[in-house]
C-alpha cells in the first residue's frame, strides 16, 4: 500500500456511556430520580453528621412530640426517639438492603442467565424451568417463605429479596446473551483462541449491561419495597432498628393520635422508591438496545 | 515470494503446511441431512496463497470454520477426514489444545469488519487480549504489542487509535484491525481470511489486498483466501481451488486456471468477471444459468450436471474421479473443457 493513501478517521464521537449521560442530563424524570437518590445517599452516608440525636436514644417525657415543637423537627415516637434521625439512620439501612439484595439476585441471576443463554440446550432447559416454578409463586411469597425458613432478620431478609428477585435478571440477562452470542465478534473472538468462560464473562456479559442496568435501578427500589414490608410483618429488621417498614410496624396503633409516626417514614419510602423508578424508566428510554448506535 | 526458504520448499512439492483429506461436514437439520462439504481434499504449502472460491453456499466457509473446528455442533456433524497441520490432526486435537492453535497458528478473519470487533472494548484492549490468552504478557505490554501491530497493518496514529472503540473506526480501519488480530502472535502459520474484502468498497478492498499480500510475505504465512471475487484471485493467489455444492471440482495454479480451466463451471466463475475492456466493443458479462443446487436433495451425480452447457449422461449417475492436466492441475469432469476451449 501506497503510504500516502491514508483513510480518513471519521470524527471522534463521543463513547456509548458518555452519550448515554448526556441523554440522561435531558430527561427530566430521570434527573429528578437521581437527584433524589443522591440525597438520600449522602443522608445516608453522613448519617450521624446529619442526624440531630441518637436514633436509639429514647425521652420517655417527649413521646409522641408533634413535628416542629421542643426541637423535635420531625417530631417522636411513641417511645420518645427523634423521628428525623431514625428517618436518616433508616435510609441508610434501606439503601443497603436495596443494594445487597440487588447484588445477591444479579449474582445469581446473572450467572443463571449466562449460563442458560450461552450453552442452550438442555442447560437452558434446566435452568429456565426452575426459573419458570420461581415465577409461578407470587412474589412476597415466595420472599416470605424464605425467610420463614432461614429465621427473621434483616440478614436473611436481604438474602430472601435477593433470592426471589433473581428470576428475572435471570430472563433479561438470558435473553441479551442469546442474542450477543450469535454476533460476528464472538466467533470472532472464538478463532483469536478465547476460551467458554473468558468468552461469556469477558466478551458478552458486558455487551449485556444495559437491560440490565435498567433492572437493576427498578429491582433496588423494589427491594427497598419488600424490605419494608417485610419487616412491617416482622420478619425482616428487628426492634429497636430504626428501619422504615419497621417503624410503621411499631406505631401503627397510633395513626389516629399521632399521624407523624406512619406518615413520615412511609413517605421516606415513597421517596426512596420513587427516586429509583425514576431513573429506571429515564435509563429503560436512553439505555434501550433498539435505540443504540 | 521474497523468503527463499518458501521458495525452495513450494519448489520440491513438500513444506505442506495444511492438508485435508477427503473432509466431509454435514449439517442435521430439521429437513435433513444438508451435505455442505463432500470429500474434500485441500494442500496449502507454507507461505502460500490458496484461493477458495465458489458461490455463495458452496461449502467455502464451512470448510474454513472446519480447519478452526469452530463448525457449530450440533447441528454440523464433520463426517471423515483428516485435516492436518504441520502434520498434526486438527480433528483429533483436545478442545484445550486447539484452542491454544486458534489465534497464534491459524487465525481468522471475517466478512463483516462492522461486526467482528466487540463493541464494548477499544481496539488496542482487543488486540492486546490475543497477546494476554497466548503469550501470558501483562495489560501494559500486550497493549504495546498492540499498538505496534496497528502500525504494521498502517493505521495512522496507531496510539491514539488504539484507544478508539470500533464504531469510532471505518470499514476499512475495521478490517485493518481484524487482521492486526490476527497477526497478534509470534509466529502465525496460517491466515484464513474469509471473503475479508467482501464488505468494503473497491478502493479499500485494493488496500486491504495489497496490505495482507505484503504481511504474507513479511509475515511468511500462508493464506487461506476464500472468496468469489476473480479479480481478488488474480491479485493475490499463488492457488485456486474451485468449489460447487461442497464438491471440489477443479484445483490449479492460479495462471494455469486462468490460462486453461478444464471444468465448466470454472469457465462459468471466469465469464462472470467484469474486466476493463480493452476495446470499444465490450464484451457482454455471461451468467450460469439455473442456480446451485438444494444440498438436501444431492444425489451421486455431478452436482454442476443441471447448469452445464456441456452435460452429458455419465454426468446424472455418477461424480466423475480426479482427472489431471499437465502438473498440479486437477479437475473433475466427465465432459471437461479442451485446451481450444471447445468440449471435446
Amino acid at each position: 500500500m501506497s503510504d500516502n493513501i491514508k483513510e480518513i478517521a471519521p470524527p471522534a464521537e463521543p463513547g456509548f456511556w458518555k452519550e448515554s449521560w448526556y441523554q440522561l442530563t435531558r430527561n427530566r424524570a430521570a434527573m429528578a430520580g437521581l437527584i433524589i437518590i443522591a440525597f438520600f445517599a449522602l443522608i445516608a452516608i453522613f448519617a450521624p453528621l446529619a442526624a440531630p440525636e441518637d436514633p436509639l436514644e429514647q425521652t420517655i417525657s417527649a413521646r409522641l412530640t408533634a413535628p416542629f415543637t421542643d426541637g423535635y423537627i420531625l417530631g417522636t415516637d411513641d417511645l420518645g426517639r427523634d423521628l428525623l434521625s431514625r428517618i436518616i439512620y433508616g435510609g441508610r439501612i434501606s439503601l443497603i438492603i436495596g443494594v445487597v439484595s440487588v447484588g445477591i439476585s444479579l449474582t445469581l441471576g446473572g450467572v443463571l442467565g449466562l449460563a442458560a443463554g450461552y450453552f442452550g440446550g438442555w442447560v437452558d432447559r434446566i435452568i429456565m424451568r426452575v426459573i419458570d416454578i420461581m415465577l409461578a409463586f407470587p412474589y412476597i411469597l415466595l420472599t416470605i417463605v424464605i425467610v420463614a425458613i432461614l429465621g427473621p432478620s434483616l440478614t436473611n431478609a436481604m438474602v430472601a429479596i435477593g433470592i426471589s428477585q433473581m428470576p428475572r435478571y435471570a430472563r433479561v440477562i438470558r435473553a441479551s446473551v442469546l442474542s450477543e452470542r450469535e454476533q460476528d465478534y464472538v466467533l470472532a473472538e472464538r478463532s483469536l483462541g478465547t476460551g467458554n468462560l473468558e468468552l461469556m464473562f469477558r466478551t458478552i456479559l458486558p455487551n449485556t449491561l444495559a437491560p440490565t442496568i435498567v433492572q437493576a435501578t427498578l429491582g433496588v427500589g423494589e427491594a427497598i419495597l419488600s424490605s419494608a414490608g417485610l419487616s412491617f410483618l416482622g420478619l425482616g429488621a428487628q426492634p429497636p432498628t430504626p428501619e422504615w417498614g419497621l417503624m410503621i410496624a411499631s406505631s401503627k396503633q397510633f395513626i389516629t393520635s399521632a399521624w407523624w409516626v406512619v406518615t413520615l417514614p412511609g413517605l421516606a419510602i415513597l421517596l426512596a422508591v420513587l427516586g429509583f423508578n425514576l431513573l429506571g424508566d429515564g435509563l429503560r428510554d436512553i439505555l434501550d438496545p433498539r435505540l443504540r448506535d | 515470494m521474497t523468503d527463499t526458504a518458501t521458495i525452495e520448499t513450494s519448489a520440491t512439492g513438500t513444506g505442506e503446511l495444511l492438508g485435508i483429506d477427503n473432509l466431509s461436514v454435514s449439517f442435521h437439520t430439521r429437513r435433513g441431512v444438508v451435505k455442505a462439504v463432500r470429500n474434500l481434499n485441500l494442500k496449502i504449502r507454507e507461505g502460500e496463497t490458496l484461493a477458495l472460491v465458489g458461490e455463495s453456499g458452496c461449502g467455502k466457509s464451512v470448510t474454513a470454520h472446519a480447519i478452526t473446528r469452530l463448525v457449530p455442533m450440533p447441528p454440523g456433524v464433520i463426517e471423515s477426514g483428516i485435516i492436518r497441520f504441520r502434520g498434526t490432526n486438527l480433528l483429533s486435537l483436545p478442545e484445550k489444545e486447539m484452542r491454544s492453535l486458534r489465534g497464534s497458528k491459524i487465525s481468522m478473519i471475517f466478512q463483516e469488519p462492522m461486526t467482528s470487533l466487540n463493541p464494548v472494548f477499544t481496539v488496542g484492549t482487543q488486540i492486546a487480549e490475543v497477546f494476554v490468552t497466548h503469550e501470558k504478557l501483562g495489560r501494559k505490554e500486550a497493549f504495546a504489542r498492540a499498538v505496534e501491530l496497528l502500525d504494521l497493518v498502517k493505521i495512522p496514529d496507531p496510539a491514539k487509535r488504539a484507544k478508539s472503540y470500533p464504531h469510532q473506526l471505518s470499514g476499512g480501519m475495521r478490517q485493518r484491525v481484524m487482521i492486526a488480530m490476527a497477526l497478534a502472535s509470534p509466529e502465525p502459520g496460517l491466515m484464513i481470511a474469509d471473503e475479508p474484502t467482501t464488505a468494503l468498497d473497491v478502493t479499500i478492498q485494493a488496500q486491504i489486498l495489497q496490505l495482507l499480500n505484503e504481511l504474507k510475505k513479511g509475515v511468511g504465512m500462508a493464506l487461506l483466501l476464500i472468496t468469489h471475487d476473480m479479480g481478488v484471485v488474480a491479485e493475490t493467489a499463488d492457488r485456486v481451488a474451485v468449489m460447487y455444492a461442497g464438491r471440489k471440482v477443479e484445483d490449479a495454479p492460479v495462471e494455469e486456471l486462468f490460462a486453461n480451466p478444464r471444468h465448466p463451471y470454472t469457465v462459468g466463475l471466469l465469464g462472470c468477471q467484469c474486466s476493463a475492456p480493452s476495446n470499444r466493443n465490450a464484451v457482454r458479462l455471461t451468467s450460469i444459468s439455473g442456480s446451485v443446487p438444494d444440498l438436501l436433495t444431492l444425489g451421486d451425480g455431478c452436482p454442476f450436471a443441471n447448469r452445464c452447457g456441456n452435460v452429458k449422461n455419465e454426468c446424472m449417475e455418477s461424480f466423475p474421479d480426479v482427472s489431471t492436466a499437465g502438473e498440479d492441475h486437477e479437475f473433475r469432469c466427465h465432459n471437461p473443457i479442451t485446451e481450444s476451449g471447445a468440449s471435446s
